[in-house]
């Protein structure tokens, strides 16, 4: 079995995130960028299904802008066996929406018939939550998101999904797209070796056009503004006093 | 801070990623109890970063000094210190670029698969620090042996190192031409010459730094652990020199960025008189001063690197980088424990440990003083001074 695992650009965890003068969004220039981390767990996961036997290609796409090589380069060095880089954008600042990359991975499935799609569950940059369920629409496949744990057998996959009452497992038919979640592994870091053989691992470039897609946005951003500066905080003396400036305050 | 990616973050993200499991409580603690970081120090061989120098035929990655330096620079970086581990990747091209055929498959596999370390070396003597051609330590063949004779001192990891390269004077200064002449290195078996002829005696420090003394009697060693040819040591002790001296620079880097991004964080944060203190310019200025040196340092470090991995002389270029890093790094240390004020005392900061660390490398491996005098000696042409 091939798993296709697509895997996004991002700002860093780790950055102070700063929003652009003119409020257009945020302001990406000269700023770390890495592997989406939910995006690291699927690689993760592909990487452990092809340890454990059950798959036998792993290939990691990523679509967007060229400088996302760099990320694919942290997949292959983490243990992707080869990557496909879709350019769908010329300015890092330009956010390809879901149903585009989407559609994009629809035409990588056609053409790679991959028996298992693994995503991130959503990207920490805009916090969509959307691709991997189009995903699975346009290729009228089943799907698991939210995923805490995976188990594949045969034909069908058993999904433990992370949902607001607790945990649902449910079983799906493959091929499947599958969205997980913080919880389902922890991620290796790539060693030197595996950084120095990923540089040799094929990477194919292609473009939106290659599959007939339009990226043009549908979409528009009005706005973007940085939350609110938290207000100094007052000391109390006890629950009384603590009860009482609640009250005041209008919060019970 | 602004990110500027250079071609190296592959590797400086592999080695966050894998400073990340160490957490500054970590060394801290290993500071403490003045421990090695065995545990660093093993996951940084497992992971092959202990083996970037080693050619990948001899199951190394087969990068260059470049590499290595980013590998050190990034350590410091992230709150550790590379003094513990940095003699394996110093040592490295010595035995790479002038090590036997025999001995570079017998050794390299071995250090690259983690069970072998060359984290020492052994050249300074009491009365001979700098002046190196002067050591007192003899070699004198014996049929198919060496026998070693004389006294080291601040030999680093030897407790924690398997081989050592040593400089030993194999004819008499008397009896030579020149006086760089007549030098050799050998590959020592530690732990053999501990059984007999070799007595190591730690010195207590500053910093958490295992070094030692070491005392040769009648030591003997195999022929074959001759590196090189007989005489020309001095050569090839230079090519472990100049990979120290630029390697440090590159960990003072690390440090000076470590101790700008930390006071940085904390005057944006520290309340005085309701406003932060990195308000003021008097804060401020020290910081950006420290800033700019460390970033002038660096461009000095590429260039040592450079000539170093295209196997050109580089000693000026390796020591000029050593004087400008260790000093930059020691004026953000500075500004650092200032504007933390108290607390830059308190352990828990790690900014006082980072402090004595960064402030060895004014001294070692080449004292500021005498990188002034190479440099007014053996660049600008003038007298000697001493």
């Amino acid at each position: 079995m091939k798993v296709l695992v697509p895997v996004k650009r991002v700002i860093d965890y780790n950055v102070k995130v700063r929003v652009k003068a003119d409020g257009s969004g945020v302001d990406l220039a000269n700023v770390k960028m890495s592997m989406n981390p939910f995006d690291e767990i699927a690689v993760e996961e592909a990487i452990r299904l092809k340890e454990a036997g059950k798959a036998d290609e792993v290939v990691a796409v990523s679509i967007g802008v060229k400088q996302a090589q760099e990320t694919l380069r942290t997949a292959l060095a983490m243990g992707a066996d080869r990557a496909i880089l879709v350019i769908a954008a010329e300015d890092v600042h330009t956010d390809v929406e879901p149903l585009a990359v989407a559609k994009i991975i629809k035409g990588i499935v056609d053409e790679e018939q991959p028996g298992l799609v693994l995503c991130g569950k959503q990207a920490i940059d805009n916090d969509m939550n959307a691709t991997g369920q189009m995903l699975a629409a346009l290729l009228g496949w089943s799907q698991g998101t939210f995923a805490s744990e995976v188990d594949i057998e045969g034909d069908t996959a058993k999904v433990t999904r992370e949902v607001d009452g607790g945990l649902q497992t449910i079983s799906v038919k493959m091929p499947t797209v599958v969205t997980v979640d913080l919880r389902l592994n922890e991620p290796r870091y790539a060693s030197l070796p595996n950084i120095m053989k990923a540089k040799k691992k094929p990477l194919d470039e292609k473009t939106a056009a290659d599959y007939g897609v339009d990226v043009t946005p549908r979409l528009e951003v009005v706005s973007t503004v940085e939350p609110a500066a938290r207000a100094a905080g007052e000391i109390v003396g006890s629950v009384d006093e603590l009860v009482t400036k609640l009250k005041e305050a209008g919060a019970i | 801070m602004k990110h500027l990616s250079d071609n190296y973050q592959d590797i400086r993200d592999g080695v966050r990623a894998l400073c990340a499991q160490f957490p500054a409580e970590y060394h801290r603690n290993v500071d403490e109890e003045k421990a090695y970081p065995e545990d660093f120090v093993d996951a940084l061989t497992r992971e092959g970063w202990m083996a970037a120098l080693i050619p990948q035929d001899y199951g190394g990655s087969g990068l260059g000094l470049a590499e290595a330096s980013v590998i050190m620079e990034e350590i410091n970086r992230a709150g550790g210190n590379s003094g513990a581990c940095h003699g394996q990747m110093y040592n490295m091209t010595t035995l790479v670029r002038h090590g036997s055929e025999a001995q570079r498959e017998a050794y390299l596999p071995k250090i690259a698969a983690g069970e072998l370390r060359l984290q020492s070396m052994g050249v300074t003597e009491p009365t001979t620090g700098t002046d190196t051609t002067k050591i007192k330590t003899t070699a004198v063949k014996q049929g198919d042996r060496y026998v070693i004779n004389g006294q080291k001192v601040w030999i680093s990891r030897v407790q924690h190192s398997d081989f050592m390269i040593l400089l030993a004077r194999t004819t008499p200064l008397a009896e030579v031409s020149k006086k760089s002449e007549g030098l050799s290195i050998f590959l020592v078996d530690i732990k053999e010459a501990m059984k007999d002829g070799m007595a190591v005696k730690p010195i207590d420090n500053m910093v958490n730094h295992e070094t030692n003394e070491l005392f040769f009697d009648n030591l003997e060693i195999p022929e074959d652990n001759l590196i090189g040819e007989e005489g020309k040591g001095f050569k090839y002790i230079l090519t472990g020199l100049n990979a120290e001296r630029t390697l440090i620079a590159a960990e003072c880097i690390g440090d000076g960025y470590w101790f700008t991004d930390k006071v940085t964080a904390y005057v944006s944060d520290r309340q005085v008189f309701g406003r932060p203190i990195g308000q003021n310019q008097g804060v401020q200025f020290p910081i950006a001063e420290a800033f700019i040196e460390v970033e002038a340092a660096n461009l000095m470090r590429w260039k040592a690197c450079g000539l170093y991995d295209a196997g050109q002389p580089c000693g000026a270029e390796a020591n000029m980088a050593k004087y400008l890093a260790a000093k930059a790094s020691w004026e953000a240390a500075n500004a650092c424990l200032q504007f933390h004020g108290g607390f830059g005392f308190a352990n828990e900061y790690d900014v006082e440990r980072k402090f004595r660390e960064t402030r060895l490398y004014q001294v070692a491996p080449i004292s500021t003083n005498l990188i002034l005098s190479y440099v007014a000696e053996h660049i600008l042409g003038l007298p000697r001074s001493f």
